[in-house]
């Protein structure tokens, strides 16, 4: 792999008696959103503030680029610290400025741009983070939503090429808690950012992290992939992922990926070899487009409607699902063959085109910031599967048979 | 091996090591608090040296003209208040007092070197540190403890340029003219209560505040007026600055301490560096 772009090599740190961090080590690559979790109080937020400067090791070296914090001369240093924004868990919004001055306060203190490009600028970031209504309001006339959004806006209007997240979703509601992550992914992509996040959001932050770090015990036990955490042998899994990850998803209230994949063994385990089962995998193109079109909140929304409606029809004959992907759920039909399966889609398909696809629409477009004409298309796909085959192998052959049960174009249904 | 009389009695030993605390106890505590007012000057003197480095940065003019507003403008009223009881007060009880000596002639004379050299720049500084002061350590000590300080630090604006060098500016610059507000109106409420209500002559006051402030005492004046603004403005800006370091308190509860020693500290060193700047000028 690449040098990395920021790694700790034994750093220590206490306040008073009190060891927060001990010989911590880690990688953080460029263009990769990276993930540290942890429980509360772990000292995530001491080791994000480790990155940006404001608090400097006792023990141990930082790397940035491969070369140490400790040795760069002020220039150098000033110059790595120009890359990075920093994303507060409070905000830290300025409370005397309105959303307005708050975002355009960088570019204005540290930057030559005339008055017009920065009202550009930070016109384009209040319009991405959808507050145009709050853009003459003060912090504390705001929801707490808002203000993460604001303090998100403001951490992007420099363009930085590395944005440090400190807690982006607490205190919000399931959909605003996904919109926010999704907003933090889209941006990544559409940046090409490196973005660090620090939360207590699993699974969710493993739909847009390409990296994980599990701060436990003072130290870093894990560092790695989503996938590769799932197999991770630890006593850290039992006593935070378990304890963090909540049984049914927030969002959807399907059950969450780890409870998927128990039931889905323990099915297995019941079962002969053969005996088969079948999956369906569900996915919702376009979410995009709603993001451009209807905004964060109404994409979430969508996706919420999609789950549970795909939870009310397969649940009630025996199916469990999950959120596989930001857009994507999964279906396992325990008792059924490929047949069967067919015709129990060939029912949901009908009730999706007739109610489904409607009911998705109309709660997306209560959040929605504006009412502009929007197309989005469900797909779907079924395989069949047997005791001793890979869950996984399985989602993707479904995922390669799926074909158009929906499509919704402005308010006219397809 | 021969036992000492303390080895042999323990417990005679250890009332002598009590006593032995005791009696140094006293001074531990004072060398401690000295030690530490020694720490805290030195902090305060490369915080002002810092913070005055950065007063001809880029772009602080709005910075410092918006603190002017808040410092110096809106402070006005209370001085003209403040100036004009005082002087009152001072006509007033001068009169009662030069009277008994036929003296009364030489009203104009005590207010107005009272006010000039002394009263002046005193309660001028005082009271900017209880209205703008107190105002300053509160508002900084807040942009501490929600991390507003460190959300500038992180967006490279540089705290000490932005928060703390346009107050010291703008106390420096509006201190002192406040302070001449202060000598005019108060040396007018002399008038008021020593010509227009005791019945002093007019034009005898006015002669004599022309006849006796002379060029050194408006200077003197003017200096201490500027030192009491370095004061001021360091020490408030210092104490809101540093809140969260306190150790006897946490958040909120340290930001209040803080005002309160900000007001508590600038005052006493007001009166103490008068005494000092009197003594040099003399």
């Amino acid at each position: 792999m690449n040098t990395p772009l920021i790694e700790f090599k034994d750093v220590t740190k206490r306040f008073g008696s009190r060891t927060i961090l001990d010989h911590v080590n880690l990688q953080i690559y460029e263009g990769q959103v990276t993930t540290i979790i942890g429980l509360s109080g772990a000292g995530k937020s001491v080791l994000l503030k480790h990155i940006i400067g404001l608090i400097r090791p006792d023990e141990g070296t930082i790397l940035f680029r491969g070369k140490p914090l400790s040795e760069m001369t002020r220039s150098e240093m000033a110059s790595s610290f120009a890359q990075m924004s920093y994303m507060f868990q409070d905000n830290a919004l300025f409370d005397s400025m309105d959303i307005y001055e708050n975002v355009a306060l960088p570019l204005r203190e540290t930057t030559n741009l005339s008055k017009d490009e920065i009202d550009h600028r930070v016109m384009e970031r209040i319009k991405q983070t959808e507050l145009g209504d709050a853009i003459y309001k003060y912090p504390s006339e705001l929801s707490g939503g808002m203000q993460k959004r604001a303090a998100l806006a403001r951490a992007l209007v420099t363009d930085p090429q590395i944005i440090l997240f400190d807690e982006p979703t607490s205190g919000q509601d399931p959909v605003r808690k996904n919109a926010i992550l999704s907003m933090i992914a889209q941006h990544q992509r559409k940046f090409g950012f490196t973005a660090i996040l620090v939360s207590h959001e699993i699974p969710d932050v493993y739909f847009i992290s390409s990296r994980i770090l599990a701060l436990y015990g003072r130290s870093i036990v894990f560092q790695g992939t989503p996938e590769e955490l799932e197999d991770f042998d630890h006593p850290f899994k039992d006593e935070v992922i378990r304890s963090l990850e909540r049984l049914q998803e927030e969002l959807t209230g399907l059950h969450s990926k780890r409870q998927f994949k128990v039931m889905y063994h323990s099915q297995m385990h019941r079962r002969t070899l053969k005996e088969t089962y079948v999956v369906a995998v569900f996915t919702l193109v376009g979410l995009d487009k709603i993001i451009a079109s209807l905004g964060h909140d109404a994409a979430q929304e969508a996706i919420r409607c999609m789950g549970l409606y795909i939870d009310k029809h397969f649940g009630a004959i025996g199916g469990f699902s999950t959120r596989n992907n930001t857009n994507e759920f999964v279906t396992v039909l325990p008792y059924s063959d490929q047949p069967e399966a067919a015709d129990i889609l060939m029912d949901f398909i009908k009730d999706f085109r007739e109610h489904g696809i409607r009911e998705i629409w109309t709660e997306a477009s209560k959040q929605a910031i504006s009412m502009e004409c929007v197309e989005f298309t469900i797909l779907a796909g079924l395989a069949e599967g047997q005791p001793i085959s890979e869950i996984d192998s399985v989602i993707e052959s479904a995922k390669n048979q799926q074909i158009e049960i929906g499509q919704f174009r402005c308010a006219a249904e397809e | 091996m021969t036992d000492t009389p303390d080895s042999q009695n323990p417990s005679k030993g250890e009332d002598k090591l009590q006593f032995g605390l005791l009696l140094t106890r006293p001074f531990a505590v004072i060398g401690a608090a000295v030690i530490t007012w020694v720490n805290h000057l030195g902090a305060s003197a490369i915080f002002l040296i810092l913070a005055m480095l950065k007063i001809f940065r880029h772009k602080q003019l709005s910075k410092t003209v918006q603190q002017l507003y808040y410092i110096g403008a809106r402070s006005t009223p209370i001085i003209l208040l403040i100036g004009l009881f005082t002087g009152m007060v001072l006509g007033l009880q001068s009169y009662h007092a030069l009277v008994k000596f036929g003296a009364q002639g030489a009203l104009g004379t005590l207010v107005a070197l009272s006010l000039v050299r002394e009263m002046g720049p005193v309660l001028t500084a005082i009271m900017i540190t209880a209205r703008a002061g107190s105002a300053i350590t509160a508002e900084i000590g807040s942009q501490r403890i929600t991390e507003q300080i460190d959300a500038l630090d992180t967006m490279r604006i540089d705290s000490l340029r932005y928060l703390i060098a346009p107050r010291v500016t703008a106390c420096v610059i509006s201190i002192p003219l406040l302070t001449a507000l202060f000598d005019l109106i108060g040396i007018i409420g002399g008038y008021i209560s020593g010509v227009l209500l005791l019945g002093a002559n007019a034009g005898t006051y006015y002669y004599r505040v022309q006849d006796s402030v002379d060029m050194k005492d408006v200077t003197d004046g003017f200096i201490k007026a500027v030192v009491f603004a370095v004061i001021v403005s360091t020490v408030c800006c210092y104490q809101g600055y540093f809140a969260h370091m306190r150790t006897d308190s946490h958040g909120a509860k340290a930001v209040g301490l803080s005002t309160t020693s900000a007001v508590v500290v600038s005052c006493v060193l007001i009166l103490v560096a008068d005494y000092v700047v009197t003594s040099l000028l003399i």
